[in-house]
């Protein structure tokens, strides 16, 4: 104690001011959180802020991008169509793979949602095995979306795929998926939900566990059904477990552009199952309408953001940050 | 009477007890399938598949139609992916390490310091987890291809240095893309381990003397273990999985990954060859396939922890 006054005393003028910026925790642990957080500043907001940018420009990849002439042409292109002036032909909006993206993010994410819960539910209840069910339940998520949408061509396939032979012995048809426009989407949604309800699996039953027995057995006591006590008692305690699942699982949906790529091989899955990821891509690196690429890119940016502020938000409140 | 109640209430226990294993069973079944259906496919000589029954073993000559057995389709998926195989190695070893490490040190230097800016750098850090990639694509792609001249320096380096080759650059390139894009998850999974560790040790070591660097490796460190444990089978299997940013960084040529490799094969003029496309898919699966099988149980406790 003694020693830390005269230290304090000994101090004097621009020394300490030095000495204590040094000192504050901020700066002593600097080293620490400093290089990664100047990874992600260059490689993810820098990009997204270049990204924007070139959004402005008429980059088609040819020399370099002109920064000189900056306008949102290419946003009234995305949002109305027409000819713009760095191509002769005429471009879509966007509206069509914007709905598919919507329609695909919720149907997958509610299915996986509903799913999962079914079975960390059905886990839950004391089975035998569990670690093996478990397993089996979350082992398609190791899979790349490449090696899932091979396995899925092969199933959907229409004469050799297990299930066309499953429809025909039942004495219909074979029914087309992967290309008929109608069942598409479907097609992917189905499988996309076939590799990540399981995730959805894990994160109800950690939450389930995480509910004090009390409570199931006083909702037994009082006599309620076991249907009525799970709505009643358990899923209203289930919230945190379902954002964060959500929030997880929707990312998942903005990647699927790999399943597309690989289902359909190549950058044209056909209007009907076109994603923003997808289209994006297949703007910037197939035909070379980079600039267009990038307007698509923020229109995407901007939808996650949709997602990912209310989520922080409430992590904040909730003093979970 | 009351034995009689007591007997019917059991039966019925036991019937739903049934009908749960019978569900869980099912679902099991649901999520094996393709799986399933894709090794026996993989395993019939494509000369003798007919694609009548994908899903039972090639029995002939004891069953007919079923296809006689062959390793061929994985000794040719393994030449075709040959190439791809060694290049993902090379890069999802020193990007998920690099990641991990990265992701922790992040997370060390925000969470057990006093600090009240922390919580800013922490959400850009949080909020990169959810940014879709096509919203950095085209900048990454005239990053590494006009503005770093990693090209350039990797010719004499390629001429210098035995087992390196010119190609390789557009490997780096992609490493330190993906570690850049792993850092976020890292560091949240980290950062919750982190938050749960006794302050009493790190503030006694504090007063100890113990700067932050030696709090950090010396305690932080070595606690940490498991926490790896989970990092890095997350990050293996996603760098391992992803197509994308090969696609957009590598584009194709020597340095393509298995990924990249995997989405061509099996498809000729003649047709399908189902056999040898399942062995690929089967052989590009087998690394996460092994580490989910033998940590999966890991896993799953460290991301709903």
């Amino acid at each position: 104690m003694l020693e830390t006054l005269k230290d304090r005393y000994s101090r004097t003028g621009e020394e300490s001011t030095v000495r204590s910026l040094l000192d504050r925790e901020s700066v002593r642990s600097a080293p620490f959180w400093g290089p990664p957080f100047l990874l992600v500043a260059l490689f993810v907001y820098g990009a997204v802020v270049w990204n924007g940018v070139l959004s402005l420009t008429d980059f088609t990849g040819i020399g370099s991008p002109d920064y000189g002439t900056l306008d949102f042409e290419n946003y009234v292109v995305a949002f109305t169509g027409g000819t713009p002036t760095w191509s002769d032909l005429t471009v879509d909006p966007i509206w069509n793979s914007a709905q598919n993206t919507v329609v695909l993010m919720i149907v997958f994410a509610a299915v996986c949602l509903a799913l999962g819960l079914v079975l960390a539910i059905l886990v839950d209840r004391g089975i035998r095995f569990e670690n093996t069910f478990r397993t089996i339940y979350l082992l398609p998520m190791s899979l790349s979306f490449v090696v899932t949408a091979k396995f899925w061509l092969y199933m959907y396939n229409p004469q050799t795929g297990l299930i066309n032979i499953g429809i025909q012995a039942l004495g219909f048809g074979p029914v087309e998926f992967v290309q008929n426009p109608e069942l598409k989407l479907g097609a992917v949604a189905f499988a996309l939900i076939w590799q990540f309800s399981g995730y959805a699996m894990i994160v109800y039953l950690a939450a389930l566990r995480g509910i004090p027995s009390s409570h199931f057995e006083a909702a037994r006591v009082d006599g309620a059904s076991t249907v009525r006590m799970y709505r009643r008692v358990i899923v209203p305690q289930l919230r945190t477990a379902t954002v964060s699942a959500l929030v997880v699982i929707t990312v998942f949906a903005l990647k699927a552009f790999d399943f597309l790529f690989s289902m359909y091989g190549g950058y044209q899955p056909g209007p009907s199952a076109d994603i923003l990821a997808t289209r994006m891509v297949r703007e910037a690196y197939a035909n070379q309408n980079w600039a267009y690429g990038s307007t698509i890119a923020v229109v995407l940016f901007v939808m996650a953001l949709f997602i990912i502020a209310p989520y922080i938000y409430s992590q904040y409140r909730r003093g979970e940050l | 009477m009351s034995d009689a109640f007591a007997g019917g209430s059991d039966r019925r226990d036991r019937l739903k007890r049934v009908a749960l294993y019978a569900v869980l069973v099912a679902m099991a079944g649901f999520y094996l399938i393709p799986i399933e259906t894709g090794l026996m496919t993989a395993i019939t000589s494509p000369e003798t598949y007919t694609g009548q029954t994908p899903f039972l073993p090639p029995l002939e000559p004891l069953v007919s139609g079923t296809g006689s057995f062959s390793l061929a389709p994985w000794a040719n998926a393994f030449d075709g992916l040959a190439r791809g195989l060694a290049n993902s190695f090379i890069l999802v070893v020193p990007a998920t390490v690099l990641s991990g490490l990265l992701g922790s040190m992040a997370a060390y230097g925000l969470t057990n310091v006093e600090w009240r800016g922390q919580i800013a750098v922490y959400v850009l850090f949080i909020a990169g987890i959810f940014i879709p990639y096509q919203a950095v694509l085209v900048p990454l792609t005239q990053f590494w291809y006009n503005v770093v001249p990693l090209q350039a320096a990797f010719g004499p380096l390629a001429a210098a240095v035995p087992l390196v080759q010119e190609y390789h650059w557009k490997l780096v390139a992609l490493i330190v893309t993906h570690t850049a894009y792993g850092i976020p998850i890292c560091t949240l999974l980290f950062r919750a381990h982190y938050k749960k560790l006794s302050d009493e040790m790190i503030e006694a070591a504090r007063l100890d003397g113990a700067s932050v660097s030696t709090i950090y490796r010396r305690i932080v460190l070595p606690l940490s273990v498991p926490m790896f444990a989970v990092v890095f089978i997350y990050q293996f299997t996603q760098i391992w999985n992803d197509l994308l940013f090969a696609l957009t960084i590598v584009q194709f040529g020597d340095a393509s990954v298995v990924t990249q490799e995997l989405v061509g094969i099996g498809v000729s003029q003649s047709g399908t060859n189902f056999p040898l496309r399942m062995a690929a898919a089967l052989l590009a699966a087998l690394p996460t396939l092994v580490v989910y099988v033998l940590f999966g149980d890991k896993f799953a406790k460290g991301v709903t922890a």
